[in-house]
């Protein structure tokens, strides 16, 4: 049932029932089998198996904050095993005005767990009058994940990453998420999924404190052509098909999302930087001559 | 009971009873304009809203009992919700959360011994000026549908009659929203000084058919006293 309406098509009880802000409270009492996987709901007897889902899966989400707030984006691949299950996923998200959530782990399970925590924002802002605070936000976020332990523990995981302005300290803030729901904020800088390893490595490098917004956009796009110079699971720009990552800015004035044009000026440049001239195989005909280097260096 | 009571005089009473409560406070003028629904009435209170966001492109305006309608108001917000959630944010209408709302004013006004003191204005903006939906709820369940324009609560057929005289479709927002202020600023009686109503003593939003999703736009501080102090065109 979709508990808009009871016989009569008077509004339910529980609708008028003052109290609770929360969207995801409402659900779970008056339709729980919306939800995506609430209390300890299993799928099928998979307890102890091994092999995991074949899903499609989101991978890698890099984070880092800025002078003006801070920069949040995602690669366009899902897989499924050693498929491509998807080349133009988007997995950063809006979440409300001033925050955005990125995903890795199954990823529809993800999607639909982003749907819901959008709405748990929007639901509180319209019902209360005001926006929760940062805090509060990732606080929900973390509630909503733990929800979802029952299908983690069956191999079914997803791992968000959050990040926004606070509008209170007027600084960016990055948190992070175990399978268990657990809060962490992270400082400067964060990578989630699977290429995360390679992308931490690129951020710790890139990074430095008061970025320009330009800058940290910068940082996020090579650091996630770095994971994807590395991870099979993560796509890197895609100038052919032109498929560029997902990358968002929230500052003061809120979550934007910079355009295609922007992202791919700048992995074309990263791209200029790294391109080697091969080198001529050394045979005696041409040994004599000067081999020209990317560096414009003679020898 | 003891004493017979005729259906008929059992409902007039209610109805009295209902009409008196909603007309003891200040009025709420709904009006179209070129690009939206502009809705403004009188409220001190910078968080006791009687206009309200419900969802994308759909708003909330009442008069009346401030804990009933507040009850009905996140009703409304929590089915939009609901139904959004369950099918897809298009299928939200304000048509459906009108008729919810409805049922809902019309059992109690039938079933419980006292009726809701409410009325309500539900609006949704289109794509189009064509497409705008002004639905507006009394307390005893019947639905209006309402052209371009509505006053509720206070003198509102006073005022009515007023906004009517001048109400023309496809004026600008500062415009729709000097007429709403002028007609909120109508004297009592006929020969009495017209008052005007500052802007620390308005509450006003539009539901702007220009914003990309969410419509809803409460105009406060300065930019509402821009508005108000633009020069007639």
């Amino acid at each position: 049932m979709t508990g808009s309406a009871d016989a009569s098509g008077r509004l339910p009880a529980a609708f008028t029932t003052p109290g609770s802000s929360s969207f995801v409270e409402f659900v779970s009492q008056v339709a729980p089998d919306l939800l995506p996987a609430m209390h300890g709901r299993t799928m099928t007897d998979r307890h102890g198996a091994t092999d995991p889902v074949l899903v499609p899966h989101a991978t890698t989400i890099v984070a880092l904050v800025c002078a003006d707030g801070m920069v949040m984006a995602g690669d366009r691949r899902a897989t499924a095993g050693p498929m491509i299950a998807s080349r133009h996923i988007e997995k950063v998200f809006p979440a409300d005005e001033h925050s955005a959530v990125g995903i890795a782990g199954s990823a529809g399970l993800a999607i639909e767990l982003v749907r819901l925590f959008q709405l748990e924002l929007e639901h509180f802002e319209k019902i209360e009058g005001m926006p929760l605070s940062l805090e509060g936000k990732a606080n929900r976020l973390a509630t909503i994940l733990r929800g979802n332990l029952p299908l983690a523990m069956e191999g079914l995981a997803v791992v968000p990453l959050f990040g926004g302005f606070d509008t209170e300290r007027r600084v960016g803030r990055i948190f992070s998420y175990d399978i268990t729901g657990g809060r962490y904020e992270e400082h400067e800088h964060h990578a989630i999924g699977s290429g995360s390893v390679f992308a931490r490595g690129s951020l710790k490098k890139r990074w430095s404190p008061g970025l320009t917004l330009d800058g940290a956009v910068a940082v996020a796009v090579e650091a996630l052509v770095d994971a994807a110079d590395d991870d099979a699971a993560t796509g890197g720009p895609d100038r052919v098909r032109a498929i560029y990552p997902v990358v968002a800015t929230i500052t003061a004035s809120g979550y934007q999302r910079v355009t295609d044009e922007q992202v791919a000026a700048v992995a074309a440049r990263i791209e200029t930087d790294r391109t080697v001239t091969p080198a001529r195989p050394a045979r005696a005909r041409t040994a004599k001559k000067t081999r020209k280097t990317t560096g414009g260096e003679a020898s | 009971m003891p004493f017979y009571v005729s259906p008929e005089q059992l409902m007039k009473d209610r109805a009295d009873y209902a009409r008196k409560g909603i007309a003891r406070g200040r009025s709420v003028v709904v009006l179209a304009y070129d690009d939206g629904i502009c809705f403004c009435t009188e409220n001190p209170s910078r968080a006791l809203h009687k206009i309200s966001e419900i969802y994308d492109r759909i708003a909330f305006a009442a008069v009346g009992k401030y804990n009933e309608f507040e009850n009905l108001r996140v009703a409304g917000v929590r089915y939009a919700d609901l139904r959004g959630y369950s099918y897809d944010r298009v299928d939200v209408t304000a048509r459906g959360l009108a008729n919810a709302y409805a049922q809902t004013l019309g059992t109690v006004f039938t079933t419980e011994s006292k009726p809701l003191e409410v009325e309500l204005v539900v609006a949704e903006v289109g794509r189009a000026a064509a497409d705008d939906q002004i639905y507006r709820l009394t307390y005893d369940g019947s639905v209006a549908d309402e052209q371009g324009y509505v006053v509720m609560g206070g003198q509102a057929d006073r005022l009515g009659a007023v906004l009517a005289d001048r109400y023309a479709p496809g004026m600008s927002l500062a415009a729709a929203l000097r007429l709403g202020v002028a007609v909120l600023g109508t004297p009592a009686e006929d020969d009495g000084p017209a008052r005007t109503p500052q802007a620390g003593q308005l509450e006003v939003a539009v539901l702007d058919r220009t914003r990309p999703r969410r419509a809803f736009r409460r105009i406060v501080g300065p930019a509402l006293a821009d508005l108000l102090a633009e020069t007639p065109d």
